[in-house]
């Protein structure tokens, strides 16, 4: 690693542009990881499709086999033209409202997102401003926070469905409870974080002028976690995605993300359990941009840096 | 790794002839900026004979640092030649022919002062016993004996670069490169630091460029101060000094120190370097 | 707190207290208090102790409450004993537990504020208010469920899980065994290690460095977990699938980290190094390993409970008849609620062991960084 000016004058030679230069390593690194994608499908399917030939005792050729691989109804590793057109049958091929549609499961599992995202990040953010007034939350309840996440708190998500259910709470409540516990800490520690940031300057100045504690608050401490809380936020909401879609597991959800990864695993529909992966990443994708978006917003609110 | 051939390094701490220790010729340096491009230097040529301590001042901007750095071969010059102890600035980095000291000590905080002193000695593959020898032999001389086992935070701002000091100095390079060392510590620390580097001179006989915007310390310390300005990075003046040896901070006062800093200061105002 | 306030509020816990005295113990026909002596003993004194706290020091105030209250929960405690109680345990009784949770928010109030000089006595400090304070909740799960009498099939009270927990060692370990030794540390080992060697790489090409970092950032938010079935349907239902699970999340995020930490190093250390004509090799070695410490291991202690988290939502997709994961869903379904929380206990003490691990590891290799001195 040479020093960064001794890069630059090297590089003086050729003008590359800057978004050329960002991109290209990764574009090259997808595309390099599409064709190892596509060797490892033909590999991993050669045995099952060999098997189907030599079963119906049908002569075949290598090209036939490798075309096999590629379009098997029940691969080992699908090719990713495969999912995708999987995927576009299960998005449009469907009425909105239809249990086959991913769209339907989609927003079954994006509504237990969102209540828990909304549940966990208000309870984050109000515990957050809990500790950092209240020395004695700070020192008593912050160090149990840390431990419960050192728990695997997944393994309490049937406990929660079972008892719940049990009192007649079904469905998107237990759901979006499981992803609030499994979200609130992140924003908890981002904003603890924010809110402690404001130098010892300011907040002499703060002093200075006499202002009470909710004037330091909302004048200062609040403004400056602002961007610790959207970077919690981001992480906090893909955290969320994931408790909805592993809340829908150990009881054998109907719908939603987890109960299509479910139903593929029971019934060995592999490509369905590919296509709902990619489902959950775009979903995924999506959320963090909203956040992100938001984030834009009030950034120009507040005036920051772009 | 080679190990080091101490004939050689008998060789540079010999008191040398009067060779050229850095002989430069039509340095040119433009840095491509996103603004367009920046003349950091501007067709400077320089020679500095073994055993000067010559002082490059001037303001931010001038290319200063730059100069040092093309020396060090940290950076690369886009004209010009230069050669330092008679090879390229490559060579002589290849070769360890010197030491550099930044602004900022830049000590490792995961080693010993100890293990920080002999970190260019692990890398150029001397062993342990004379690694051992070294490190007690430079502590002693800039004065931290007994601080072998401490971290560098546990140290003040100028113990750490008096550490940083030692570091340099413990592989016995000819040439000793410094970028405002002293800059972040306060007046009377830099004042001690600056006594004690020159001492350091005058027992090892090493050629020093030093590089400083203050120019008390640069007419107290240097046998030669080169006057730099900026837009674009050239040198103004070449002033030598003759103060004795065994200065002490005393001599700030005389008119003759007064006379050379005045100089100093007209061939800053020449080059521009107090206008907005 | 002003000494005003604290003098109330210590009265009116110790007036609580005393409530218990001529207050309903149970709504169903029951003992009161005065038949009771050795209760009756527990909760007068803890009633004077409280009264006491109201009027001393500072320092003492806290060790009288904090007395007050072991006695107190001892007493109430007891009373739980007799199946009069509980289950159907009136407003006597809850005052009883009222004034306690008043003094002991007190106590634990007192002992914050307490800033000793010795760094010895500030750790202990430290680490005695969440433990005393995770106590009594564990007090107060336990009173609230017996005194209320919730079902046990619903929420199990803490005696009980202990009880179950202890009867049961050899299911749990053999669980254990499963998911954590088997799964958990198999993948979280051969995770890091592979993030870490492809972030070393990643750092000596920045073409691949530049390529592999955005994806792995894109990865790492996506919903790993989900390949579980899938990797159910490659490496069968023992424990090498739960183990490739772990795999594929600790990749990420180690690689993300490691990577972030070998570009940490200052470019002034990093010219340093250069004027030294040292190698990549030594450069590596010296300066880019070490100053990468810092967040190679908070990305080893984010990986330790995301391997956990993996392994036993793994484990919900089909398992051999052992695993915590297994335990859990087929016991929550089956409603052996006590069991459910015998496992969840086992987790929870494995978890935070295992991250305690790391954390000390962090500690002894990570000492110089400034987070540790301020």
């Amino acid at each position: 690693m040479t020093s960064s000016t001794y890069a630059v004058a090297r590089s003086a030679k050729i003008r590359w542009h800057p978004a050329l230069v960002r991109g290209a390593p990764v574009i090259v690194i997808v595309a390099a990881l599409i064709v190892v994608w596509y060797v490892a499908a033909v590999l991993m399917n050669m045995g099952v499709v060999r098997d189907a030939f030599e079963r119906e005792d049908t002569p075949y050729t290598t090209a036939q086999l490798i075309e096999g691989t590629l379009t098997a109804e029940r691969p080992l590793l699908p090719a990713p033209h495969q999912i995708i057109a999987t995927f576009a049958d299960d998005v449009f091929g469907w009425p909105v409202t239809s249990p086959r549609s991913l769209v339907y499961h989609s927003w079954v599992t994006l509504s237990a997102t969102f209540l828990g995202f909304l549940l966990g990040a208000s309870f984050g953010i109000i515990l957050a401003v809990l500790i950092v007034h209240a020395r004695t939350l700070e020192k008593s309840l912050l160090p149990w926070i840390i431990c419960s996440q050192m728990v695997p708190i997944l393994a309490v998500a049937p406990i929660v469905i079972v008892v719940l259910g049990s009192i007649g709470l079904r469905g998107l409540l237990p759901k979006a409870i499981i992803s609030a516990y499994l979200c609130f800490f992140p924003v908890t520690i981002g904003v603890v974080k924010g809110l402690t940031s404001p130098d010892p300057i300011q907040r002499d100045l703060m002093h200075t002028w006499s202002a009470t504690p909710a004037q330091i608050f909302w004048k200062l401490r609040w403004p400056s976690s602002v961007p610790f809380l959207f970077a919690s936020l981001k992480v906090s909401i893909t955290i969320s995605l994931i408790g909805a879609i592993v809340a829908e597991l150990p009881t054998g959800a109907q719908a939603g993300i987890g109960a299509r990864l479910l139903a593929g695993s029971y019934y060995g529909q592999t490509v369905q359990i590919w296509a709902a992966l990619l489902a959950a990443s775009i979903l995924a994708m999506g959320l963090i941009g909203l956040v992100a978006l938001v984030e834009r917003w009030v950034g120009r609110i507040m005036g920051t840096r772009a | 790794m080679l190990a080091p051939d101490n004939a050689r390094l008998a060789a540079s701490t010999a008191a040398p002839p009067a060779a050229l220790a850095v002989r430069a010729r039509g340095i040119s340096l433009t840095f491509p900026t996103g603004d367009g491009a920046v003349d950091a230097l501007a067709n400077v040529d320089l020679d500095i004979a073994a055993g000067d301590f010559v002082s490059f001042i001037g303001p931010s901007g001038c290319g200063k640092t730059t100069l040092l750095r093309v020396i060090a071969d940290l950076e690369r010059p886009t004209a010009g030649t230069i050669a330092v102890n008679g090879v390229s600035p490559e060579q002589a980095r290849l070769q360890r022919h010197y030491g550099y000291i930044f602004q900022a000590a830049a000590l490792y905080p995961w080693r010993t002062i100890e293990r920080n002193v002999t970190l260019p000695l692990e890398i150029m593959g001397f062993g342990a016993a004379e690694r051992r020898e070294r490190v007690e032999r430079y502590l002693r001389l800039v004065n931290l004996s007994g601080f072998e086992r401490k971290f560098p935070w546990q140290l003040s701002g100028g113990m750490q670069q008096r550490a940083s000091i030692a570091r340099a100095l413990s592989f016995d390079p000819a040439l000793l490169l410094m970028d405002e060392p002293f800059g972040a510590l306060d007046e009377i620390v830099r004042d001690h630091l600056n006594e004690q580097l020159l001492r350091l001179w005058d027992q090892t006989g090493k050629t020093v460029v030093f590089v400083t915007h203050s120019i008390p310390e640069a007419v107290f310390l240097s046998t030669k101060i080169v006057v730099m300005s900026p837009r674009p990075g050239r040198i103004i003046d070449i002033i030598p000094s003759y103060f004795p040896r065994d200065r002490t901070l005393e001599i700030r006062e005389t008119p003759e120190f007064l006379n050379i800093a005045q100089r100093v200061r007209s061939g800053l105002r020449s080059g521009h370097s107090y206008d907005e | 707190m002003t000494s005003a306030w604290r003098r109330i509020a210590f009265l009116a816990a110790a007036a609580g207290m005393l409530a218990a005295l001529v207050a309903p113990l149970s709504s169903e026909p029951a003992a009161g208090l005065l038949a009771r002596p050795l209760p009756l003993a527990a909760i007068v004194l803890t009633a004077l102790l409280y009264a006491a706290a109201g009027f001393v020091t500072r320092r003492l105030s806290t060790a009288l409450a904090l007395g007050g209250v072991v006695l107190g929960c001892i007493g109430t405690l007891a009373l739980l004993r007799d199946t009069a109680i509980a289950g159907y345990a009136a407003w006597g009784f809850w005052l009883a537990v009222l004034a306690d949770w008043g003094a002991a928010w007190l106590a634990v109030a007192g002992l914050a504020a307490v800033r000793p000089h010795d760094k010895t006595v500030a750790r202990i400090t430290d680490l005695a208010i969440p433990l005393l304070f995770g106590a009594f909740i564990f007090y107060l799960w336990e009173v609230a469920v017996r005194g209320f009498g919730v079902p046990q099939v619903l929420l199990p009270p803490p005696s009980l899980i202990a009880v179950r927990f202890f009867g049961s060692l050899w299911m749990l370990w053999q669980d254990f065994f499963q998911t954590f030794i088997l799964g958990v540390l198999t993948g979280y080992a051969i995770g890091c290690g592979s993030g870490f060697l492809v972030a070393v790489l990643a750092h000596r090409y920045t073409f691949l460095g530049r390529g592999l970092l955005p994806l792995g950032n894109f990865v790492s938010a996506l919903p790993i977990v989900g390949i579980a079935p899938i990797m159910v349907m490659w490496f069968g239902f023992d424990w090498p699938s739960k183990a490739a699970v772990v795999v594929v999340i600790t990749f990420f995020p180690m690689l993300v980290n490691t990577l972030a930490g070998l570009n940490a190093a200052g470019h002034i250390e990093r010219d340093l190094m250069r004027s030294y004509a040292a190698g990549h090799r030594q450069t590596l070695q010296k300066l880019y390993l070490p100053a990468a410490m810092p967040f190679i291991f908070t990305a080893l202690k984010i990986n330790s409970t995301l391997a956990f988290i993996g392994a036993i939502v793994a484990e919900f997709f089909g398992t051999p008849t052992r695993g915590i994961g297994f335990r859990i869903s087929i016991e929550a379904g089956r409603m052996a609620l006590d069991v459910v929380w015998a496992e969840i206990a086992l987790a929870a003490i494995a978890g935070m062991a295992f991250y305690g691990i790391v954390a000390l590891a962090e500690r002894a290799t990570t000492f110089w960084h400034p987070s540790y001195r301020t």
